[in-house]
């Protein structure tokens, strides 16, 4: 059988909930007849209909506030970023309302919403196309939030963010879209607040998640034939953090890496490093270390831009580094 | 005064007939106002004594919106959306006085369990969507409700789905995006929505004139092919008769209204206002037009309710809102060991 490319792993996972509830929809820029900037809907606006799968104006900020206020009153609104970046416009709607309002409610209402998109560093996109606001909202309280990076995951994960009760925010990245893989058969779900130990290994921990991960996985071939046996965790979770996997390995190697495609301040390696701290550090054999990108506005010049983020090599010198120096 | 000016629109709106007033509406808008007012006298009332916190915001003089508009739709059927100035929308959609004033006194027993405060008043039950301490903000949440109303009649195929969203916001909000962009999108898809403006004519210390290009709000709803209207917010009963025609639009697949009620608040923008730029003339003007007093007067005229009948129900209300501050100052405060509850949902 053929492999699913992501973006349709995404797309049959919003249709299966579709099909299942009626109260599940869709709302967003081109979401409808043009099928989603990235195809993830597409078709569904024909078998739904246009208020199930609904085109919205360009209105981020009072599109994000009307899935709330629609979930307050009984649907699931799925909402898409055309890209994420965008919904830096929605902030105030995703902090103010869908993160606090169900605690500022004392629990009258409930938010199930699902805020999905692209985001992440693309090819020369430019700086504002090119934003990870996952470190952005990662402070707002009351969400979860959580990043795909294959297939199989992503349809799992997709699946369960839609049957959650409380406000998600998925994280699809620009560059993975195309990648193809053979899903497991039926009705299967990843849960949303477990990592995904992608390799196991004993000598030392790599953390990352989103695009990330692929390029972990470059590093990780290299590092074998060094005879570095690495064990990579994806994280998924970026709220919570599934903090027991993480412990778990770090009191097996006693070394970490973060590697994230986000900026270094303020970013989701600087909270994952406070957390091993007070939570690992006994079993600490070097200072955790983070490999993130600058902290600049993304360049538009092809080397720039690589200059920005982590490359694989980077990866296995520090790893290396950290192994035969004790670093 | 200038022409065109806030005091001066009231003044050029057609003098209107309330001849159909009867007696059971009379009283139940005698008594939503009279709740209203005598329950915001009491927050002054302990805010200065300081039992209450924060930032409260009181809805003097404004109580002919409330009671209009609220008064005149479905309760638990329809929804409702306020802001920070909620108290007495909570009270009009019927949640009880003593869960609004438990809330503000931070206790367990509050509409939203103490977590929420004065601006922030939920009440599932009541419909009442919320509070929203961020200008503009609620609007979108309103639209989302008046979707779901549309969704669950057309894309559900709920014949009975007919619920109506009132959202209130103030002039000074009328500036935000949020306003325009929702104004849009309501008449686009032709939700089932009012858009209640309490066009008081300050936003804090920024009169409305000085903010904004056209200060004649409801004629705003032209630009999105909306039906709008301006009415006497001084006027329960000029407030009742324009909602029940946005009411009547609204079920019948319409869509969307924005009125315009021209209102004037009689106190300072929060109890912590100092208050000191509003003209004694202005304020004059506005004491006159007390709404609870004109609705007095056509009880009187068409003597509908007797003044006995009046004063027994003046009396009756303060109990009720003594009873209220008595319930709320010895209630629990929420149980410490449940500070992170609310958080998730399961
Ligand atoms: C986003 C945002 N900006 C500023 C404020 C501070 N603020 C609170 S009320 C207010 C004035 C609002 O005036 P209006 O909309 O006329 O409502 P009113 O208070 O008169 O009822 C301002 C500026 C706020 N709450 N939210
Ligand atoms: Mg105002």
């Amino acid at each position: 059988m053929a492999g699913t490319l992501l973006f349709n792993a995404l797309r049959d996972a919003i249709d299966e909930e579709m099909a299942k509830d009626p109260h599940v929809c869709v709302m967003g820029e081109d979401v409808g007849q043009y099928g989603g900037s990235y195809k993830v809907t597409k078709d569904l606006y024909e078998k739904y209909g246009e208020l199930r799968v609904l085109d919205t104006p360009i209105a981020e900020n009072s599109f994000t506030g009307m899935a709330v206020g629609a979930a307050m009153t009984g649907l699931r609104p799925i909402v898409e970023g055309m890209n994420m970046g965008f919904l830096l416009l929605a902030f105030n709607q995703i902090s103010n309302n869908m993160g606090m309002l169900r605690y500022t409610s004392g629990g009258n209402f409930t938010i199930p919403t699902v805020v999905r998109g692209p985001g992440g560093v693309g090819r020369q996109l430019g700086a504002e196309h090119s934003q990870r606001l996952e470190a952005y909202f990662h402070a707002v309280p009351g969400i979860k939030i959580v990043a795909c990076s294959t297939p199989t995951n992503a349809k799992g994960l997709m699946k369960a963010a839609i049957r959650d009760n409380n406000p998600v925010l998925f994280f699809e990245h620009v560059l993975l879209y195309n990648l193809s893989e053979e899903l497991p058969k039926g009705d299967y779900i990843c849960a949303l607040d477990q990592a995904d130990i992608v390799k196991e290994g004993k000598d030392i921990t790599i953390l990352t998640y989103s695009r990330m991960r692929h390029h972990c996985l470059k590093a990780l071939e290299q590092l074998d034939s060094k005879g570095i046996d690495a064990e990579l965790i994806d994280l998924i979770s970026l709220k919570p953090f599934d903090l027991e996997t993480i412990s778990k390995s770090i009191k097996k190697t006693h070394k970490v890496i973060i590697v994230e495609e986000c900026m270094k301040t303020g970013g989701i390696g600087a909270e994952l490093i406070a957390l091993i701290n007070e939570n690992c550090f006994d079993e600490l054999d070097s200072r955790p270390v983070r490999l993130s990108s600058q902290d600049i506005p993304t360049p538009y010049n092809g080397k720039l831009e690589n200059l920005t983020i982590i490359q694989p090599h980077q990866i296995v010198e520090t790893a290396e580094q950290m192994i035969t120096q004790g670093l | 005064m200038n022409k065109g000016s806030h005091a001066e629109r009231l003044n050029h709106l057609p003098e209107r007939e309330s001849s159909d007033l009867d007696r059971e509406t009379a009283l139940k808008l005698f008594k939503d106002m009279t709740l209203g007012r005598r329950f915001e006298d009491k927050c002054a009332e302990m805010y200065y004594r300081g039992k209450m916190f924060g930032f409260v915001h009181l809805y003097n003089g404004q109580e002919a919106v409330s009671s209009g508009v609220i008064g005149a739709m479905k309760l638990k059927h329809d929804w409702f959306c306020s802001t920070y100035r909620d108290h007495v929308h909570a009270l009009s959609a019927g949640v009880p006085a003593k869960e609004v004033m438990s809330e503000l006194f931070g206790k367990e027993t509050g509409c939203s369990k103490g977590r929420g405060g004065s601006m922030h008043l939920f009440s599932k039950e009541h419909h009442l969507l919320g509070g929203y301490a961020f200008i503009g903000e609620g609007i979108p949440v309103a639209l989302g409700s008046a979707f779901t109303s549309r969704y669950k009649k057309d894309a559900l195929k709920d014949e009975t789905s007919d619920s109506v969203t009132a959202a209130f916001f103030g002039d000074g909000t009328c500036n935000n995006g949020q306003f325009f962009e929702c104004l849009n999108m309501a008449q686009l898809w032709k939700l089932p929505i009012i858009f209640v403006v309490e066009n008081n004519k300050w936003a804090i210390g920024m009169a409305h004139d000085r903010a904004t290009s056209d200060p004649e709000i409801w004629k705003k709803a032209n630009a999105f092919g909306m039906k709008g209207e301006e009415v006497d917010g001084m006027n329960v009963l000029a407030v009742r008769e324009a909602t029940q025609r946005a009411i009547q639009r609204a079920r019948s697949g319409e869509g969307p209204t924005l009125l315009e009620c021209l209102t004037y608040r009689f106190r300072g923008h929060s109890l912590a206002d100092p208050d000191e730029l509003r003209s004694e003339e202005e304020k004059d003007f506005w004491a006159k037009r007390d709404p609870i007093k004109g609705l007095e007067k056509v009880i009187k005229e068409k003597k509908l309710i007797s003044n006995e009948e009046l004063k027994s129900i003046e009396k009756e209300i303060d109990k009720e809102v003594n009873e209220a501050v008595d319930f709320a100052l010895n209630a629990n405060d929420p149980d410490p060991t449940e500070l992170t509850k609310y958080i998730w949902a399961d």
